[in-house]
């Protein structure tokens, strides 16, 4: 049946299947994340929708265009911010210590025809992009000390990083917007472990410090509490020792002699001449 | 007319049930004869080309006659049908090709037979013209009313782009479009809040801070779509964007304080505060289109070979905490006991100075009574007696002691 439609069909079937290797041949859709360089008989010939700063889409290049059949071919390059990733890798401080650091940068290409004579691909970019990149952190990490490692971002160290990486990046017809560290963490080995040490020593000496403060605290409490309870004594029995004396003398006899706990154990010899017995005697 | 060929019989099983009775009864004659037609296979099949059941063939039972419009290779052979042996021949039978399903009917009234660009044969309409078009018709109106109308939720945005060019951003509620190859809308949620949580695993997310201590830190970040033609055209991969950016910010934010402010309430929600600036400042120097609504630290760890000593400190912290609260206890009562002492003291002290004396007195007899009643007496005369303690005296009173029972020698 199909051969019937072609050999009835012969002539709009023809028309219809050149006109869409016509079509596809001339016509290129550029969308809007992609620059497109049309590249005639291997050469960059012309850039389609090419980035600008501050262009609002819609008004860019991108959408319709054409190209010549056979003679042009279309390269599409990203139009996009792009990332260079950073392997992880040991950076080492001015005071010699280590530090292992995750970093990415981000570019754009901003000149594709350069690009696709330089490096081919946005892909390819990357990679070349990826050693000057990692020498290019270590040289300016290597001149901090540890602690300004730490806090690099409020210095100068990542826009020496970022404008030395866009030097490199133009020749690949990139741009390097903004380079950041994600992580800066201490090798495992020594260096992670020597910190856990530390950690363990200085928390070891706050808990014994807390303990002991306690303990002086509490002792502060007692000693506070006695004085104070000593002024009251003070107060009161300050008015007068002498009935003080008899009356915590009888207290005192009784918390002695007639402790419930331990009656009649104490065998007491009385005189007759004893005060208790005077009245006993019988005289006045 | 003839409806000559049993094709129609076929069409059904591929067609709605409703379109299929009406094909049944518009063809049921012509069927109805080719069923009895010496060629079906209900019927005699009479190889010789005799009727089996002596109905009349009508003329052109097996469409020869009609075929050879469709090409002069297929004249001899006819429709083939698959019911019906080839006519006059011997070939094998063979099932129904895809050739025979979408062979043009003879003598519809849309087909227009050989001249135009033929469909599959769909079934007739009942004044005998083809469905063909309004099928086409159907399918286009659905086509177009798919590809041209989309609704969109009230969280939802799209981007209309023609032919690749951006054209406009559209939100929620129904919008119109050209149809698809056209124009292309591609549809986001813009206002729905994602969540990133960072790190994604189990895994330590060990940070450096300030005085360079490790801590374990893991936290959730909160953000929408600002601007859905940035967030589209911006950033090759803006989901992975917001975390890397997330991780940078929490970095820097942590290695500039010490470990107390990172692990402790106050500059937790300081860095939180950072940490969202400082991202919304990056994404925006992106022109990511993406708005951060919000960075919370979820837990802050020490890290886990160090917690034992974290620990030690908590209950450092407790035993001191203990040691406070119990020396308050006690001063407290040492206190009260002092009052309390003086209070009695001062109350007895007042009567006293009423009547020294005879208060005087009397406390000392009290006193006296209740010490000499419970224990043993002796009096002595003064003078010619040598005092003399019997020493089973002394030992009388050790068995009495409540812990020993008393022992016989102890009655001596």
């Amino acid at each position: 049946m199909l051969n019937r439609l072609f050999q009835e069909q012969k002539a709009p079937l023809i028309a219809i299947v050149l006109a869409a290797v016509v079509a596809l041949s001339t016509i290129v859709i550029v969308p809007e994340t992609q620059q497109a360089v049309v590249m005639r008989l291997g050469e960059p010939n012309r850039v389609i929708n090419r980035f600008e700063p501050g262009m609002d889409f819609g008004n860019t290049g991108a959408g319709v265009t054409w190209r010549l059949p056979f003679a042009e071919t279309v390269m599409r390059v990203d139009k996009r911010m792009l990332t260079v990733p950073m392997e992880r890798q040991q950076v080492l401080s001015i005071d010699q210590q280590p530090l292992v650091v995750d970093a990415y940068a981000r570019f754009r290409i901003i000149d594709p025809a350069r690009m696709v004579r330089s490096a081919g691909s946005t892909d390819r970019v990357v990679l070349q992009l990826q050693p000057i990149f990692s020498s290019v952190l270590r040289q300016e990490l290597g001149k901090r000390t540890f602690q300004s490692l730490l806090t690099a971002e409020r210095g100068q160290a990542m826009i020496n990083i970022r404008n030395n990486l866009d030097k490199q990046a133009r020749e690949y017809g990139a741009q390097v917007v903004d380079v950041r560290i994600k992580s800066a963490d201490l090798p495992d080995g020594t260096p992670l472990d020597s910190a856990f040490a530390r950690m363990t020593a200085a928390k070891d000496t706050e808990a014994t410090t807390i303990i002991s403060q306690g303990q002086k605290n509490a002792q502060l409490i007692r000693a506070d509490a006695q004085a104070q309870s000593a002024q009251i004594y003070a107060n009161s029995f300050g008015k007068d020792p002498a009935f003080y004396d008899f009356w915590r003398a009888m207290q005192s006899y009784d918390a002695t002699f007639s402790n419930q706990k331990n009656v009649g154990r104490s065998t007491i010899l009385l005189s007759p001449d004893s005060d208790y017995l005077r009245q006993f005697r019988g005289k006045q | 007319m003839q409806k000559s060929e049993a094709m129609p019989l076929l069409i059904p099983q591929a067609l709605p049930i409703t379109n299929a009775m009406k094909i049944i009864s518009d063809a049921i004659a012509g069927a109805r004869l080719a069923m009895a037609g010496r060629k079906s296979p209900w019927g005699s099949g009479n190889p010789g080309g005799g009727d089996g059941d002596g109905t009349p063939p009508p003329s052109g039972v097996d469409g020869a006659p009609e075929a050879p419009p469709e090409g002069p290779k297929e004249a001899p052979k006819g429709p083939r049908n698959p019911w019906l042996p080839p006519a006059g021949a011997d070939e094998p039978r063979r099932s129904a090709s895809i050739e025979d399903i979408l062979r043009p009917r003879k003598g519809g009234g849309g087909g227009k037979g050989p001249g135009g660009f033929n469909f599959p044969p769909l079934p007739q309409r009942p004044d005998g013209k083809s469905w063909a078009k309004p099928a086409i018709i159907v399918a286009l109106a659905i086509w177009l009313l798919w590809s041209t109308t989309h609704q969109l939720d009230s969280k939802q945005q799209g981007i209309v782009t023609t032919l690749g060019k951006y054209s406009r951003t559209v939100g929620p509620g129904i919008s119109m479009t050209l149809p698809w190859p056209i124009e292309t809308m591609a549809v986001e949620e813009v206002t729905s809040i994602r969540n990133d949580l960072i790190p994604t695993g189990e895994d330590e997310k060990l940070m450096l801070t300030s005085d360079q201590n490790l801590v374990n830190i893991s936290y959730l970040v909160r953000w929408n779509i600002k601007d859905l033609k940035l967030y589209t055209y911006q950033l090759d991969k803006p989901n992975e964007s917001v975390r890397e950016v997330a991780e940078a910010a929490m970095r820097a934010a942590v290695a500039e304080v010490p470990l107390k402010d990172a692990m402790g309430g106050s500059g937790r929600q300081a860095i939180e505060g950072q940490v969202l600036r400082r991202m919304q400042q990056i994404l925006d120097a992106y022109h990511s289109g993406i708005r951060i609504l919000g960075v919370e630290i979820k837990k802050t760890d020490a890290p886990e070979k160090v917690i034992e000593a974290f620990q030690r400190v908590t209950a450092a912290q407790q035993n001191a905490q203990q040691e406070v609260t119990s020396a308050r206890q006690w001063a407290q009562q040492v206190i009260n006991q002092a009052q309390g002492n003086a209070a009695e003291f001062d109350k007895v002290y007042e009567q006293y100075k009423l009547a020294p004396e005879v208060t005087r007195r009397r406390l000392y007899y009290e006193t006296m009574e209740r010490v000499l009643s419970n224990n043993d007496k002796v009096i002595l005369e003064s003078g010619g007696v040598t005092p003399y303690l019997p020493l089973p005296e002394v030992r009388r009173v050790q068995p009495a002691t409540p812990a020993t029972p008393a022992t016989p020698q102890g009655a001596q």
